[in-house]
């Protein structure tokens, strides 16, 4: 089956979730759309089951982290449709202290290690996940390492600062 | 999924015992745990635990100019480390908005299938390992040899290559090279059939992977799974079809697919993609001839890096290669998901460019570590000797494994 375009993927999410769901952008051709994490699995459960988009197919679930934003921490999901070959990508942003979002696991058990993963770095919780745990850091570790008030190196360094490259 | 006996702590008959597979055993060919319950030789349940050689790449290359992420991918998987150099270099590239010459994407193609019947190679023979049968890995392993002097003659190096810049390769590609790569066209595949009927119909080597730990394509696709084992479940994804980059668009070549999902569908679909590769690699050749003889990178000097000699001689290299090695040069200010089919499976580089010197957020989609989250459910209800075997037809690389 052919590629379904933007516009019509769009145009059918529309329909069913109206502003509950906004378009960021197209980069690269990829659909780019945000929701919030009352929508998340409706809109998942919705592109999952629909017997025309059959986005079967959960490729990745990963984190942002935007400090200067409002909405600090994002969740992106990368869904793929094998039968017409479709990509979509879907973001939710939670305020830091208050980083709850459902489950994943419910649709695929994949989901599973992706959002302990996210956990892990992000520290974002999942509510209704059976198995919440650090997966690649130690258990006793405090931090969400991937967040970027945790630089990489030693902050008093200088000599790479964007100042001295004229940024 | 296999049913299995359901045991509480006041059943007189609860007598399991505690086994820990890894995390450094042999059979786990790479550091990460399981738990096992067992009853007897039957497992109950079992628990894994990953992460014992994270080394935050992620992390890592938020730091980096695009070029110093490149060795980062090599230590993904480092039984192919050119697929995910290419793959990483395809992202940026896709990113930048660069075209490659047909000659760099063909050049691309034979590297990156020389990479996935080396990985196979070493999947298949140590599977065969695993049942008893060491024959065929040493058969095998002397062209893993050969590949690897391909490498060496391409780029200098062997496991973790590092082949390649943004927009195609280092350096053109030396006539030892090819004379060594139509070798290995000539010996290989009677070795692989050698290897084939070593195993295909041998007596202890099918009871011991038919049928054993059988994957529904529905389970496969639950979870997320990619590359052979997704296709030894009788789903034919392989983004090289699907997605087409580096020019696969204009090869002819078949994707395997297997019918039970067991560990012998997954044997022989990897089998057979190793006869696909070097049809690949056949056709490459054939394409080659028709290319100029002197190209093998972009016209791209604001971000391909300029040759060592050059940046001594010449004032302008010189300025690009501080560009580009500072980080210097205005990147777009967007985002890009690009993914190449890997041994393993999907490799996915998912790129947040912010303009800086190096990318906002870079997160690899790992096969491995999606496709072994299955491992422990799956085991249920497996005799120990079949989760071993399992393990290894699931061809997990611990360093794609924690990243």
């Amino acid at each position: 089956m052919a590629q379904i375009p933007n516009e019509e993927l769009l145009k059918r999410i529309g329909e069913k979730f109206g502003e509950q769901v906004t378009l960021v952008g197209e980069p690269y051709g990829l659909l780019t759309v945000e929701t919030s994490r009352e929508q998340i699995i409706d809109l998942l459960t919705f592109l999952k089951t629909d017997p025309a988009l059959k986005f079967i197919f959960l490729t990745d679930i990963t984190g942002i982290h935007y400090p200067e934003q409002e909405k600090q921490i994002g969740i992106i999901y990368h869904l793929h449709s094998l039968t017409t070959n479709t990509r979509i990508r879907i973001k939710v942003f939670l305020v830091d202290g208050d980083v709850q979002i459902p489950t994943a696991t419910v649709l695929w058990e994949g989901a599973n290690w992706m959002e302990r993963e996210t956990y892990d770095f992000f520290g974002v919780i999942f509510d209704g996940h059976p198995d919440l745990r650090r997966i690649l850091n130690v258990d006793d570790m405090t931090a969400f390492p991937m967040r970027k008030e945790f630089p990489l190196e030693d902050p008093n360094r200088v000599d790479k600062k964007d100042y001295f490259f004229g940024r | 999924m296999q049913n299995h006996p359901v045991y509480t702590d006041n059943d007189p008959q609860n007598e399991l015992s505690t086994l820990n597979l890894g995390p450094t055993h042999p059979a786990t060919h790479g550091v990460f745990q399981n738990v096992l319950q067992l009853d007897g030789e039957r497992i109950v349940s079992g628990v894994s635990t990953i992460g014992y050689i994270h080394r935050a790449f992620e992390k890592i290359a938020e730091h980096r100019p695009f070029y110093q992420i490149t060795p980062l991918t090599d230590r993904l998987n480092y039984c192919s480390s050119p697929i995910n150099n290419m793959g990483w270099h395809m992202t940026v590239e896709k990113l930048l908005g660069i075209t490659t010459p047909k000659r760099v994407d063909y050049l691309r193609v034979i590297v990156m299938e020389l990479a996935r019947i080396a990985d196979h190679i070493v999947c298949n023979g140590v599977l065969g390992v695993d049942t008893g049968a060491f024959t065929g890995f040493l058969y095998m392993m002397e062209f893993r040899e050969a590949i690897y002097e391909i490498y060496e003659e391409v780029c200098g190096s062997r496991l973790t290559t590092n082949i390649g810049r943004i927009g195609g390769f280092e350096r053109n590609f030396n006539s030892i090279a090819f004379a060594k790569l139509r070798k290995f066209l000539i010996d290989f595949p009677k070795t692989l059939k050698e290897f084939e009927s070593l195993f295909n119909r041998n007596r202890i080597f099918v009871d011991r992977t038919k049928d054993v730990a059988a994957v529904t394509a529905e389970d496969a696709l639950a979870y997320s799974w990619t590359g052979p084992l997704l296709r030894a479940a009788g789903v034919d994804y392989d983004v090289r079809a699907m997605n087409p980059y580096s020019s696969y668009e204009d090869f002819e070549f078949e994707v395997p697919v297997g019918t039970n999902g067991d560990v012998y569908s997954r044997f022989l679909v990897r089998n057979e993609e190793m006869w696909q590769s070097l049809r690949l690699i056949d056709q490459a050749l054939t394409k080659l001839d028709k290319e100029p003889s002197d190209v093998f990178h972009a016209d791209v000097p604001e971000f391909y890096l300029p040759p060592k000699e050059e940046v001594y001689n010449n004032m302008e290299a010189l300025i690009y290669h501080f560009k580009i090695v500072m980080g210097e040069i205005p990147t777009p200010n967007t985002e890009v998901y690009h993914s190449v089919e890997g041994a393993n499976g999907e490799l996915g580089f998912y790129l947040v460019n912010d303009g800086g010197r190096s990318p906002y957020r870079l997160h690899f989609r790992r096969p491995s570590f999606i496709n072994y989250q299955m491992y422990a459910p799956m085991s249920r209800g497996m005799l120990l000797s079949d989760a071993i075997i399992n393990m290894s037809s699931l061809n997990v690389i611990a360093g794609e494994l924690d990243a």
